[in-house]
């Protein structure tokens, strides 16, 4: 598949313009830290604690929904390809594969996962 | 010269020309914002270094270069150091498959500026976009800071969400072009501009729109960024080039999006006036049309950037899941509906 | 070798030893960075299978799906981000041996199969497996979307509140 080499060696110079970036703003940067200036940023307030608490789970939910409507996406995908051979027989096809997960959707939706 | 090694020439200036320009463009972009966005609030915005302040992104270039690092000590270091890198990468990732302009004839072959020009283009952009959370999230987590996390955490959460809607907005036009290739969806939208994706898709194009503008944080979808609840978000800790390349990342994923709006619903390079001509003294007039369109819509976002005032949270991520999701999933389905009954487009 | 080969080699290098780092990393969050790369290599040995569809979607649903939620769980689970990680070295000698083992079995079988070979560049996948889903396969994609349901049935169940149990 030659077609994706490019996409490699863009990968490549992208990392490597990157850190390369970063490297010449470290050698040109001129580093005068002292410990006000190195301590946690909180509004000018001595931080108080750790970042690292515990989270509301909504945010892993909203994760996890994704994972799932995005595999509904990636079938989603090479039907629309070959749609048009397929006539009434595709529309009935995706169109039940669609009301199960229209049933998904509702429900997540009634049961407030889409609240916030 | 081989093939193979005349390949890779080709792919390695084909790389530079669009990293070039995507560069060129986000430093630009800045100064262009920041005029813009003066005229509109009535000040002036920056214009002392050199005429009207043009040459201001590179005065800010340089200064970033020369500002000091600063890390704080309770960062996880190398999560903290990845995290630009991650960004800028995966934002320049997704600019591989998309073709910049027509196709022309040069050097005795038929050239586009387009990186890669894989079958799979689209579902490549849908994979990729979806990416750009890495570095939001490392950027986020990495600092240990509250206001960091917490805008790590909303903006994936966002992204994830009006990821979505992006990905169904294209599948009619997938449908409509029998094809994943953006050229080829480029080439269903030649002739009048009635032909285009936005009369045709119309739905489509509103929810692409949204959940695009949504997709890269710009207002009135910035939450992550939400100055006055959380100082900068996710890049609260970041300073000097590190804070440079994110924000880097950040106009470059503007500038794909704004380029893919052109491509797919807007015709792209095709003028939309029947008997155009395709070019003039050799010069493919095509660059002209799509760089006017891409300019516009450009233009559009920091246009809404002085109009509109920012969403509040529940209302954002209730918006695009109740809202855009469905409307995209419902409007998939009754382009599919139509298309039977009409019995299939023009081929 | 031809390009192709060298380009086969970088990818399954990368994606066995990111796969060593993921076991071998002391740290949750580095094993989850290490386990990018090996997602990273398997989707571009897929390219090189010629499964351009697959490719899509392994960096869709693994890379940018569910490593996403590996990291948010190592992030946001409180206080397991920094725990130093390591397996007890308890019967070095016997798992050695069965590991061995089991590579030579595993070596032998992909030595003396002969894999068929389509002898002519690959050609783009997606419209055949859209034609497959939706002929031959057609039970198994409506069956996805009923896995999907009880997915998001259940990822429902694991958030709700406690007053609802």
């Amino acid at each position: 598949m030659p077609s994706y080499l490019p996409i490699v060696i863009l990968g490549a110079i992208a990392l490597g313009f990157g850190v390369f970036v970063l490297a010449a703003s470290h050698i040109i940067g001129r580093p005068r830290p002292d410990a006000r200036k190195l301590s946690t940023y909180e509004c000018g307030m001595p931080p108080v604690g750790t970042a690292r608490e515990r989270f509301p789970i909504k945010f892993y939910l909203v994760c996890m929904l994704f994972i799932l409507f995005d595999v509904e996406t990636a079938f989603f995908y090479p039907w629309a390809l070959v749609m048009d051979t397929l006539g009434i027989y595709g529309l009935m096809a995706m169109g039940t594969f669609f009301l199960v997960l229209a049933v998904g959707f509702v429900y997540e939706w009634k049961v407030g996962a889409m609240d916030w | 010269m081989t093939p193979l090694a005349e390949e890779l020439l080709v792919t390695f200036v084909k790389i530079v020309i669009v990293v070039g320009a995507l560069l060129g463009g986000f430093s630009v972009m800045t100064w262009v914002e920041r005029r813009s966005l003066a005229f509109m609030q009535y000040r002036l915005g920056p214009n002392r270094t050199g005429p009207f302040g043009i040459l201001q992104p590179i005065a800010d270039g340089i200064k970033l270069f020369f500002k000091e690092e600063v890390m704080p000590v309770a960062a996880n270091k190398w999560t903290f150091l990845a995290a630009p890198v991650v960004a800028v990468a995966t934002a320049l990732l997704a600019t591989a498959v998309i073709p910049y302009g027509p196709p022309f004839e040069a050097f005795g072959r038929t050239l586009q500026i387009q990186i890669a020009d894989i079958e799979v283009g689209l579902l490549f952009i849908f994979a990729v976009t979806a990416l750009g959370v890495y570095g939001v999230v490392l950027a986020g987590w990495a600092a240990n800071n509250k206001y960091s996390l917490l805008g790590g955490l909303r903006s994936s959460a966002q992204m994830f969400s009006y990821e979505l809607a992006l990905g169904f907005s294209w599948v009619t036009l997938i449908l409509a072009a029998r094809s994943f290739r953006i050229n080829d969806i480029v080439d269903t939208q030649a002739g009048g501009f009635w032909h285009w994706n936005v009369v045709v898709h119309f739905p489509a194009f509103i929810v692409y729109f949204l959940a695009a503008t949504a997709e890269v944080a710009r207002i009135p979808f910035d939450l992550p960024e939400g100055e006055s609840e959380i100082v900068a978000g996710f890049h609260t800790e970041y300073a000097s080039m590190r804070f440079a390349l994110i924000q880097m990342a950040e106009y470059i994923n503007m500038i794909t999006v704004t380029v893919l709006l052109a491509n797919l619903f807007f015709g792209g390079w095709h003028s939309g006036v029947p008997g155009m001509p395709e070019s003039l003294g050799g010069f493919p007039l095509g660059f002209v049309w799509w760089g006017l369109k891409v300019a516009f819509f450009l233009f559009v976002f920091i246009w809404l950037r002085g109009t509109l005032p920012r969403f509040r949270y529940d209302q954002l991520m209730q918006f695009g899941w109740k809202v855009l999701i469905p409307v995209a999933a419902v409007w998939v389905m009754t382009f599919a509906v139509l298309w039977v009954v009409v019995g299939g487009g023009p081929r | 070798m031809t390009a192709a080969d060298y380009v086969f080699w970088v990818f399954a290098t990368a994606t066995v030893v990111s796969g060593a780092v993921v076991v071998f990393a002391r740290s949750l969050i580095y094993s989850a960075f290490a386990l990018l790369f090996t997602f990273f290599g398997v989707a571009g040995l897929y390219v090189l299978l010629g499964a351009d569809f697959l490719a899509a979607t392994q960096l869709l649903i693994y890379v940018g799906g569910i490593l996403v939620l590996l990291l948010f769980g190592v992030m946001l689970t409180h206080r397991i981000y920094d725990l130093k990680l390591r397996t007890e070295k308890t019967q070095l000698g016997p798992g050695l041996i069965v590991a061995a083992g089991i590579f030579i079995i595993f070596a032998n079988a992909a030595l003396i199969t002969e894999w068929p070979t389509v002898g002519r560049e690959p050609a783009p996948t997606t419209k055949e497996i859209g034609r497959l889903f939706l002929g031959e396969y057609l039970l198994a994609f409506e069956a996805a979307s009923v896995l999907l349901l009880v997915a998001l049935i259940g990822a429902a169940m694991i958030v709700r509140r406690k007053k609802d149990a």
